[in-house]
């Protein structure tokens, strides 16, 4: 009896190190973006040459991104908690943070139905969504040491 | 008892001449006649370049404010400090609630001296202390751009402070302080111009001391820690070491610096966050030759340690 409940507890303890840790799903998230962000910044800073069809490619990686980005899921209550930089005020201004969210899936949507033809083309497309990033981490994201 | 009548004599002779002398010291000073003899009428197109280095919107447009709106200065923020709440005021060209009255001496007055133009010292939330290093000549071009821009009614409402912050004329003494035209870092002959324009645009109008170092009691900033970063004075978290001895920006090329202040991308593509936003839409407003002269004056200061406790591990 004793071997089952140990048995069960840990079993317990496997399934929830495995499912709920939104905080590093949310960061693992992100850090995929940014990397999709760098991709495109090679290109439009000239360290790599414009080649449309690569370029269309990681457009829609980032919008499937955005698309996995489920605010509810990735950032419960209480998630403010921990190894976290995210700002009390998406808890506080829930609609707020998703309609920056939104804003991004937009402007990704954007870009993949009208994928640019050219470097200029990439890095105004480029701007725009990094714009939407800073616009999101202005408020809702909090700096530590 | 003619001794204690000698005392209380003494005492209030003392008390009188501290005091007397206080108010003296405490008392606004505008700028002296060869300073504004160099004032000349300004140049706009030159004006606006100033503008962004500055930052001018960032606290001074209307909370919120997206694209051309950001232009219409009409203050209202709410900066939440230690020392209570400072509400930074219409700047718009409107001649009652803003500053469309102000001739170029009033405005010059203002941005070196910190004092008004009815001669009351401005709280150095407005940050003066960094302004006041910079070139005459820039100040007129600011001047003859900001002339260009909207005018807009409504007054902000007034900063909410504590005692003894709400009394204005101690501003005075702080000034005796903290106020000084000089550059923070003193740079060897032979020093790269590149390194000196950035130097004139990171201390000067760029203000990039007043929030990435750290205060000490009475809100000055600690010079022997320039840029070493600081607990945010307003908002929460903090605001990063941006010398070359912190954590945060230590492994960045000059190169890269630059692309964060023209894109808002870290190298390892995080993105400017927090008040940052706000500047760095300003600085990527700028040429690139001011971003790249912003980046070497950033790699040739002296490094500091973090100015700020460190994270405390997730337990």
């Amino acid at each position: 009896m004793r071997k089952l409940v140990l048995a069960i507890s840990m079993l317990a303890f496997a399934g929830s190190a495995a499912f709920a840790d939104p905080i590093q799903d949310r960061q693992a998230l992100m850090k995929e973006r940014g990397k999709l962000a760098g991709q495109l910044s090679k290109v439009v800073k000239g360290e790599e040459d414009f080649d449309a069809a690569a370029v269309l490619t990681t457009l829609k990686a980032l919008q499937a991104n955005a698309e996995k980005f489920d605010a509810e899921k990735l950032f419960p209550a209480g998630s403010d908690q921990g190894d976290t930089t995210a700002a009390p005020k998406i808890w506080e201004d829930m609609a707020g943070f998703k309609a920056a969210e939104d804003k991004f899936l937009a402007n990704t949507k954007e870009a993949v139905a009208a994928p640019p033809g050219d470097v200029d083309g990439l890095k105004a497309q480029l701007n725009t969504l990094g714009g939407d990033c800073g616009a999101c981490h202005q408020s809702y994201r909090v700096k530590k040491g | 008892m003619a001794w204690l009548k000698k005392l209380v004599g003494a005492v209030i002779v003392l008390g009188g001449t501290g005091a007397a002398a206080g108010w003296v010291l405490s008392a606004p000073v505008r700028l002296d006649a060869e300073t504004v003899a160099q004032l000349r009428p300004g140049d706009a197109i030159k004006g606006k370049r100033i503008f962004y280095a500055g930052g001018c919107t960032s606290c001074h447009a209307k909370p919120g404010a997206e694209g051309d709106a950001r232009l219409q200065l009409v203050g209202g923020l709410e900066l939440k400090t230690p020392f209570g709440t400072f509400v930074p005021p219409n700047i718009s060209q409107d001649q009652k609630d803003g500053i469309g009255a102000w001739s170029e001496e009033d405005f010059a007055d203002a941005m070196l001296k910190g004092v008004s133009p009815s001669g009351e010292h401005f709280y150095p939330a407005f940050p003066y202390a960094s302004y006041a290093r910079m070139k005459p000549a820039d100040i007129a071009d600011l001047y003859a751009f900001m002339k260009t821009l909207p005018a807009v009614a409504g007054k902000a409402p007034d900063h909410k402070l504590a005692f003894p912050f709400n009394i204005r004329r101690g501003i005075g003494l702080w000034k005796w302080l903290y106020l000084s035209p000089e550059p923070v870092i003193a740079l060897p002959d032979g020093t790269p111009d590149k390194v000196l324009a950035g130097r004139y645009l990171v201390e000067g109008p760029g203000h990039c001391g007043e929030c990435h170092t750290p205060r000490d009691f009475a809100g000055g900033v600690k010079k022997g820690e320039w840029l070493a970063g600081a607990v945010a004075a307003e908002g929460s978290g903090v605001v990063p070491d941006i010398t070359p001895g912190g954590r945060s920006i230590k492994d960045w090329s000059e190169a890269d610096i630059a692309n964060y202040l023209e894109t808002g991308f870290t190298p390892d593509f995080d993105s400017v966050g927090g008040a940052m936003v706000e500047v760095q839409r300003n600085m990527s407003q700028l040429t690139a030759d001011d971003r790249e002269a912003i980046a070497a004056y950033l790699k040739a200061i002296p490094p500091h340690p973090n100015g700020y406790p460190a994270r405390k591990p997730a337990s």
